[in-house]
């Protein structure tokens, strides 16, 4: 017979508020196997955990229910209390009576009996427990990466400096990500390819890193600890090894191609480095565009090439392996403004994005660096700046803060005043948001010392007149119609997800809001952590972020592996699935349900009337079952039980429940 | 000024017909950048909707702007907040003309070259809008 | 193709012509037009609060009469209140159970209601329309203006994209117009304002007939009477090179080889047949 304790919380007046602690417990003295009944002010305190190890010890207790808040808050500590006094942790149930009753009930009637009920359910429940044990699970120490931009850079370094291997796999052909299109920073002014080049060539170098670019994820299996992943490097039609860089493909190639690093305003060749501090400095051939590829004549690059590293028959290689942390940095796409008619962006050349206005300033950029409107090559006199692009916008756009556009609007028209000192800029804007260090600072300089007018108001409509571009907005705070004869619009448009990041995100086990960015375990204690163990995420494939914030949160999520990776032995899952092999029909249902692929089908030998009989039945492997109980919901004979959440318990809390 | 973010009769009424909210507007003035007929209104569109957020209803009813307003939409097919401003103004113009001045514009006032020249259209819409 | 068709009051007044020239080239086209019977006004405004169901009895009544069979009009004005009362309905069940049971008719929403420039587009389709051309317009420098109520609300109308419409210009290159494009095209003329605030109206419409004359039109194409009126009308005489203003089924007649002699007779004999239908 159980020798069950019952211990109910006050938990301040959270419970105690709405339930009758008192009749609660006196309840709780006439369940089944129940032979001792406590309670207290706030049962998780140290105080309290005595008082239930004393219990355990003074009444020879064989199992505990505590009634208390949600499980997620406090199962470990009661468990970890229970251990202490010398049960099996697993020989605990939390009764739910904060979550699930006294907060979503007001009056004390109600929630007493509903107390009760729950506390009722456990103490059924627990009289079938039994004890579990915790398996232990081996440690990959190899850390993955994937996005190469700045947030997967410092994490790669970072986990690299504290002794473990790490691989980056980035899509494009060199890492450096968004910040590598960046000419300055802000509100330092720091230019943008000084402070991130020496980190993208320290990660090239550094003995632990392995940068494996022109590569996507094709799947990954398994679990925290032991992930298996499949990257696919796409053929770059160059061999690597030999490839010095030396540049004379790309001079000779004559075919040429919209550039993606600069934004579509300059031309690339067919084969090509995105950009000149490109990391490796090893060319990519691309296929769609190469003359050989499209009309099998051409070859220019392979004859001009001089160590013979042009490889037009190279394949896609699949590599496989095996790693025991996942960070997924994969970064941000710019919202398309052409949604937005009235603007008229990709109808007139002088209506550009903040990002493509940024590769303006670069002295490898579409211009050379000078500043100057796209139609006719002169100098704009008056720059129109216009924020929330696509951001705060529920009808057309997104309705968030892409937080960043504020800074960099006030970057541009510093750096473009710096550049052609007859320009003035106008800001429209709803509200200028510049939260963070020395930024309220930066924007006021933009304000105060480089003439840049900042309207509150939005725009109606631009169109061009003559040689300029007509923008018709409003002053809301004078309350008058404002309309200024432009020379450039730019239009701060919103950060967005990565059009693929929901294929990401199903691949690799993390789920999204609604946007699509990647969604944290907790927004503010595990503000790295994804809902997947073992998988964290850093930078603005979570939320817009600047560059601060994202290399902040790229350690963090490094610090995260990297604890995970120090550990000899993870602690697996207790309560995993079991098959009972005798009642199983072998209908094998439950393996097509397994996320997890824990589930195979074996064959086993039954004595049957004298004979033997070979039967097909399923098999559990407990170190890949993760307890998420899909098959035990799906098997038509009852015959998969979750350890800990048996089918025989989770009936007696129903029947303690209802009957 | 009248409390402010006042319930007032007339906003519990625009939203339950015509299910506009002026608490959602965060007042980024583009339905005023948008609109072609601001230079003969006393208020800027955005600044009605402030004045229904303030619950500033006597000095609304007293505006040139809601007659000003030709219901051509175009504010509405731009507000980031989805809020559609025009049904905003007949709120304000419907709730003059159902208790207060009544008719506000009729026959007598065309003259009879307008009366020959108008299109049928433009009457008829003209007595709709400023009728009840 | 045979639509019903709601032709609204304009249409037999200030509007004649356009009701002409659209007839007269919808049967060289194989278009058939059934004029709807005992047809009333579209309402002429669509209520925008949505307990002013007494505005919604007249177009509900004719989208009714319609039975189903898609309804074709030309006036901008009656199509847009036509289409907003007909969304109403699919909408809002009680608006739509107490408009149908006051008018005692059974109506739920069904049906197609177009403007005749969605039948070019989508029916007949404006290469199929470059074809029939006898006429081309080669050399006119055209622009289309459409104004508001084709275009907005967007979700609702579904005419075209509200900021960036194409349909008036590629009606205009079928016909072979040399199409130009003016940035004003889709701003409000003052609308009604024309009656009560002339000088609104006359500020509107400088600036959309000057947005044009800069692009380098000669003539605007319309789908609107009130357009069409305050474009001609409320402009101050400034002396500056006129733009002409059509509706724009004139360009399509005149386009299609339609003589003013074929139009004016079979305009004669359609009002013939529709005076002893109604008489």
């Amino acid at each position: 017979m159980a020798r069950t304790g019952v211990f109910v919380c006050h938990c301040g007046t959270n419970i105690a508020g709405t339930v009758d602690i008192d009749q609660s417990v006196e309840a709780s003295r006439g369940f089944p196997g129940v032979v001792h009944a406590g309670e207290y002010r706030y049962l998780c305190s140290e105080m309290g955990q005595d008082l239930i190890k004393n219990a355990i010890e003074e009444h020879n207790l064989d199992r505990v229910v505590v009634g208390t808040c949600s499980p997620r808050m406090h199962e470990n500590t009661f468990r970890k209390a229970a251990a202490e006094a010398g049960l099996n942790p697993y020989m605990l149930e939390v009764a739910n009576i904060r979550e699930h009753c006294s907060w979503v009930h007001r009056e004390m009637d109600e929630a007493t009996p509903k107390a009760i009920a729950l506390l009722r359910a456990a103490a059924a429940k627990v009289a079938l427990n039994d004890p579990l044990d915790i398996p232990e699970l081996d440690v990959e120490k190899r850390a993955l990466i994937i996005g190469g931009g700045i947030a997967g850079i410092q994490a790669a370094l970072d986990i690299a400096e504290a002794g473990y291997v790490v691989d980056i796999v980035e899509r494009e052909p060199s890492i450096g990500g968004r910040m590598a299109q960046l000419e300055k920073t802000f509100p330092t002014l720091d230019c943008s390819a000084c402070i991130l080049t020496p980190k993208m060539v320290e990660a090239a170098q550094h003995p632990n890193v392995n940068l494996i670019t022109y590569s996507e994820i094709d799947e990954v299996k398994g679990f925290v600890g032991q992930f298996d992943v499949k990257i696919r490097q796409k053929a770059r039609s160059v061999d690597s090894v030999k490839c010095t860089g030396c540049g004379i493909c790309w001079e000779k190639c004559p075919s040429k191609a919209p550039s993606e690093f600069e934004m579509g305003m300059a031309k690339r060749k067919a084969i090509y480095v995105p950009f000149p501090q490109a990391v490796p400095n090893v060319p990519v051939i691309d296929r769609d565009n190469c003359l050989y590829f499209k009309k099998g004549r051409c070859q220019i690059c392979a004859k001009e090439c001089p160590p013979e590293a042009i490889d037009f028959e190279q394949q896609d290689v699949v590599i496989e392996r095996r790693y025991g942390a996942i960070i997924v940095a994969t970064g941000f796409d710019q919202l398309d403004p052409s949604i937005y008619g009235e603007y008229g962006y990709g109808q007139h050349p002088d209506i550009l994005t903040g990002l493509e206005f940024e590769r303006l300033f670069n002295a490898s950029g579409p211009t050379g660096g000078k500043v100057v409107r796209l139609s006719d090559g002169k100098p704009p006199r008056n720059v129109v700046f216009i924020q929330c692009i696509g951001s705060r916008d529920k009808a057309r756009g997104m309705n968030y803060c892409s937080k960043i556009c504020c800074m960099f609007t006030a970057k541009q028209a510093i750096l473009l005043k710096e550049k052609v000192p007859d320009a003035r800029s106008y800001v429209f804007y709803i509200d200028v948001r510049t939260a963070g260090k020395g930024y309220e600072e930066f924007q006021r300089r933009a304000a105060e010392e480089y003439d840049v007018a900042y309207l509150r108001g939005q725009v109606g409509k631009i169109f061009p007149e003559e040689d300029h571009l007509v923008v018709h907005g409003v002053d809301s705070l004078s309350g008058k119609i404002v309309e200024i004869k432009a020379d450039m619009v730019v239009l701060a448009a919103a950060s967005i997800a990565r059009c693929d990041a929901p294929e990401v995100g199903r691949k690799v086990g993390i789920n999204s809001d609604s946007y699509h960015f990647f969604n944290e375990a907790h927004p503010k204690l595990r503000p790295v952590e994804t809902h997947t163990a073992g998988v964290f995420i850093a930078g603005a494939c979570q939320a817009p972020k600047d560059i601060p914030d994202t290399v902040a949160q790229a350690s963090a999520a490094a610090v995260k592996a990297i604890g995970l990776l120090s550990k000899e032995k993870l602690q697996g899952e207790a309560c995993t699935a079991e098959v009972i092999q005798d009642e199983c029909s072998g209908c094998l249902n439950c393996i097509a349900v397994c996320p997890y692929t824990a589930i195979t089908e074996v064959e086993i030998e039954e004595r049957h009337h004298g004979g033997t009989l070979k039967r097909t039945v399923a098999q559990v492997n407990p170190s890949l079952c993760q307890g998420c109980g899909s098959c035990t919901a799906t098997c038509r004979s009852g015959s998969i039980n979750l350890k800990g959440f048996t089918n025989e318990q989770i009936l007696a809390e129903v029947d303690a429940i209802c009957l | 000024m009248s409390a402010a973010a006042n319930k007032t009769r007339l906003v519990e009424e625009m939203k339950a017909q015509s299910g506009q909210d002026p608490s959602q507007c965060f007042q980024c003035a583009k339905c005023s950048a948008a609109c072609p007929v601001t230079a003969a209104m006393d208020l800027l569109p955005h600044q009605v909707i402030r004045y229904l957020q303030m619950g500033m209803e006597e000095e609304l009813l007293k505006s040139k702007t809601p007659w000003i307003c030709a219901s051509c939409f175009t504010c509405a097919a731009r507000c980031p907040r989805d809020l559609d401003l025009a049904r905003m103004m007949e709120g304000i113009r419907l709730s003059m003309l159902r208790c207060r001045e009544g008719n506000k514009f009729g026959p007598a006032d065309l003259t009879p070259e307008q009366l020959e020249k108008l299109p049928q259209q433009a009457l008829v819409s003209g007595f709709r809008k400023y009728n009840k | 193709m045979r639509y019903r068709y709601f032709p609204g009051c304009t249409l037999k007044g200030q509007a004649k012509n356009m009701e002409n020239t659209t007839l007269a080239a919808a049967t060289a086209l194989g278009i058939e037009l059934v004029e709807l019977e005992e047809w009333q006004c579209c309402g002429a405004v669509f209520p925008l609060y949505e307990d002013e169901l007494i505005s919604l009895l007249s177009p509900v009544r004719t989208l009714a009469a319609a039975e189903g069979e898609p309804l074709v009009s030309l006036c901008a004005a009656c199509h847009h209140v036509l289409k907003r009362a007909q969304e109403l309905m699919q909408r809002n069940e009680d608006a739509r159970h107490k408009v149908t049971e006051f008018l005692e008719i059974d109506y739920k929403g069904e049906g197609r209601v177009l403007h005749f420039l969605e039948v070019l587009r989508d029916d007949l389709g404006f290469d199929k329309l470059a074809e029939m051309i006898k006429k081309p317009l080669e050399g006119r420098k055209a622009a289309a203006y459409y104004g508001c109520l084709l275009l907005r609300p967007s979700k609702v109308m579904q005419f075209d994209d509200p900021e960036n419409p194409t349909i008036m210009e590629d009606f205009l290159q079928a016909l072979g117009a040399e199409v130009v494009k003016s940035p004003y095209r889709t701003e409000c003329c003052g609308a009604y304002l024309s009656v009560t605030e002339e000088g609104v109206a006359a500020d509107t419409v400088a600036r959309i007939l000057d947005s044009a004359r800069k692009a380098g039109a000669e003539m605007l194409i319309t789908a609107c009477p009130l357009c069409r009126y305050n474009l001609e009308n409320c402009a101050a005489e400034d002396g500056k090179e006129p733009v002409k203003v059509y509706y724009f089924s004139e360009l399509l007649a005149e386009a299609m080889g339609l003589q003013f002699d074929d139009l004016m007779a079979k305009a004669i004999e359609r009002r013939r047949s529709s005076d002893v239908g109604s008489s």
